[in-house]
């Protein structure tokens, strides 16, 4: 079954409209005598768009914003970093990924929410905590599918390369490289993703700044209207990010069957 | 006085481990253990420089694994492998493979993955890509150097392959099946340039194909593998068919034809014996 762009662009607006009139209704219309979305618990679609205004005709959001996205880029750049060398060395190294397998398993098994009172006893209460527990989350993502690209690299591609007269270092920039980087771009929305998680949770259980700052505080005074329009705003920021992501892996991974098709 | 030997394989064993060599294991020496599958078999084989050989025989007989062999990707269990005279030690420099399989880098252009095979050897960029757009236009792709390869179709992949590899100018052409994927007319007109462009550098070309046709009209010699397991030559035949030669119209002489029945005639036996291998 296919529809047309403008039909399909239609029927999401009409989910949006529905729910937002659902709230609206629950919320400011009482039934019977009753208001099934009390206000106090999930405030009114209006007052959340009037405190979005307001929050961002200030200047305090644009700290939080920009401090969010700095942890997020940081906790993504490091972590990829990382997870880019050591999946290579791990991937032309068997004895090195033999030894640290079980550990490298036991690691990523680990729920990472449990180190993040951990984090802030050692790196304090500002941006590095936060940094840090999107690192643990990005590195392993972008570590197994880098591992993964240069593993997976096809045997006769790889004996046509040696074959036109490649050294190991031409092999690395021209075979390997690519290939793990296509593997790492392939998960590149699930690698930002958990760079913001790790960002913004940290900042919900410890900080002074930032959008999970921001949720937090207003919880901690029953503003639900606050934590509403944290969400929204949360939401919108990983649309954003998720768009930018988007655009990013089209120009990088042009080469790919399925690149152009992706978001058909 | 002939020609120097180019290629030489004596009495070569190709066994294929069941279980995988240790981390940086020793040569792959000694008797086949079980599970094991002892592919290649006492093979023998020389080509000599300029000369143009074929290989044909019955799939899954090994001709694959005596190119790799010859290319150094594989090392025999038992026997030795001689370039020019020399013991093959590592890969073999101074050969282009064509591989069977696609085996183009994806994340390439056409034109990047032709070009490349020069720039590795230090060639600067300019020059290479110069280069690549007339081997492209050499194999008739003229424009479609910009494209990737999951934008070509099979037989465009294998005209840019061949353009790799000749664009190097090896000595000893290794080439697995390369028409395998082009229709009949093209496989006539590519088999044409493959023949015009030996014709001006001969070089040693061990060619495998399925089409016995095809190695006929191309070839010096034809050589039969037979089936496997322990493959190995059975037939060498002479083709003294004129040169030049082009590829379809050499179809219609009568030396042809008498050459084509008696290769055809131990070649049958073979491809039966395979066949009822798999039927049972
Ligand atoms: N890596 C491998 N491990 C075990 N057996 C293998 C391996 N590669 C090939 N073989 C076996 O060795 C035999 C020869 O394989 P090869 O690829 O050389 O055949 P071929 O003559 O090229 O066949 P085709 O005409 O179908 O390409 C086959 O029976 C195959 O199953
Ligand atoms: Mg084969």
């Amino acid at each position: 079954m296919s529809v047309s762009k403008h039909t399909l662009l239609a029927l999401q607006i009409l989910v949006a409209v529905v729910a937002l009139g659902i709230w609206h209704i629950g919320s400011s219309v009482p039934i019977f005598g009753v208001y099934f979305l009390p206000k106090f618990f999930f405030s009114t679609p209006w007052d959340v768009a009037a405190r979005i205004v307001k929050l961002f005709s200030g200047t305090l959001i644009w700290k939080h914003l920009g401090i969010t996205l700095t942890e997020t880029l940081l906790a993504f750049v490091i972590g990829a970093g990382g997870g880019v060398l050591v999946g290579f060395w791990f991937a032309r190294r068997p004895l090195v990924n033999a030894v640290f397998d079980p550990y490298v398993k036991m690691a990523n098994a680990l729920p990472r929410v449990v180190l993040a009172p951990i984090f802030m006893l050692w790196l304090g209460l500002g941006i590095w905590s936060k940094v840090a527990l999107g690192v643990t989350l990005v590195f392993f993502i972008v570590f197994f599918n880098v591992y993964q690209g240069v593993k997976e690299v096809s045997q006769a591609v790889l004996s046509n390369a040696r074959m036109l007269g490649m050294t190991e270092k031409q092999l690395f920039r021209h075979v390997y490289w690519p290939s793990a980087l296509s593997w790492m771009f392939s998960s590149l929305h699930t690698s930002v993703g958990f760079a913001l998680v790790g960002a913004v949770v940290g900042e919900y259980l410890g900080s002074a700044a930032g959008l999970g700052y921001m949720i937090h505080e207003a919880e901690g005074v029953f503003d639900t209207t606050g934590v509403f329009a944290g969400m929204v705003i949360l939401a919108a920021f990983v649309l954003l990010v998720d768009a930018i992501v988007t655009a990013i892996e089209h120009r990088l991974l042009v080469w790919r069957p399925d690149a152009a098709g992706r978001n058909a | 006085m002939l020609p120097d030997i180019a290629i030489s394989l004596e009495q070569i064993d190709i066994i294929y481990r069941a279980r995988a060599q240790a981390v940086g294991g020793a040569r792959d020496s000694g008797p086949a253990r079980a599970g094991d599958y002892h592919a290649v078999s006492q093979a023998t084989l020389a080509v000599h420089e300029g000369e143009f050989v074929s290989i044909v025989g019955p799939t899954g007989c090994g001709k694959s694994t005596l190119l790799n062999a010859a290319a150094g990707l594989l090392q025999p269990a038992n026997g030795d492998v001689s370039i020019f005279g020399k013991p093959l030690e590592g890969l073999n420099a101074q050969a282009g493979y064509l591989f069977q399989q696609d085996a183009l880098m994806p994340w390439k252009t056409a034109l990047e993955n032709v070009a490349i095979g020069l720039e590795v050897a230090g060639i600067d960029t300019a020059t290479a890509r110069e280069k690549a757009e007339h081997w492209l236009a050499q194999v008739g792709l003229k424009g479609f150097g910009a494209r990737y390869p999951h934008q070509l179709s099979g037989g465009q992949r294998k005209r840019v392959g061949l353009a790799q590899v000749l664009i190097r100018n090896p000595a000893i052409l290794l080439m697995d099946e390369p028409f395998g994927p082009l229709d009949a007319q093209t496989r006539q007109i590519m088999g044409n340039l493959l023949l015009s462009l030996w014709a001006q550098e001969r070089k040693a070309v061990l060619f495998v194909t399925h089409d016995l046709e095809e190695a006929i009209a191309l070839s010096d010699r034809v050589v039969i593998m037979s089936s496997g397991p322990g493959a190995t030559i059975i037939g060498d035949y002479t083709i003294d068919l004129a040169r030049p030669r082009d590829a379809m119209d050499v179809r219609l002489d009568p030396g042809f034809h008498a050459i084509h029945k008696a290769i055809w005639d131990q070649l049958r036996g073979e491809v039966m014996k395979a066949y009822q291998e798999v039927e049972a």
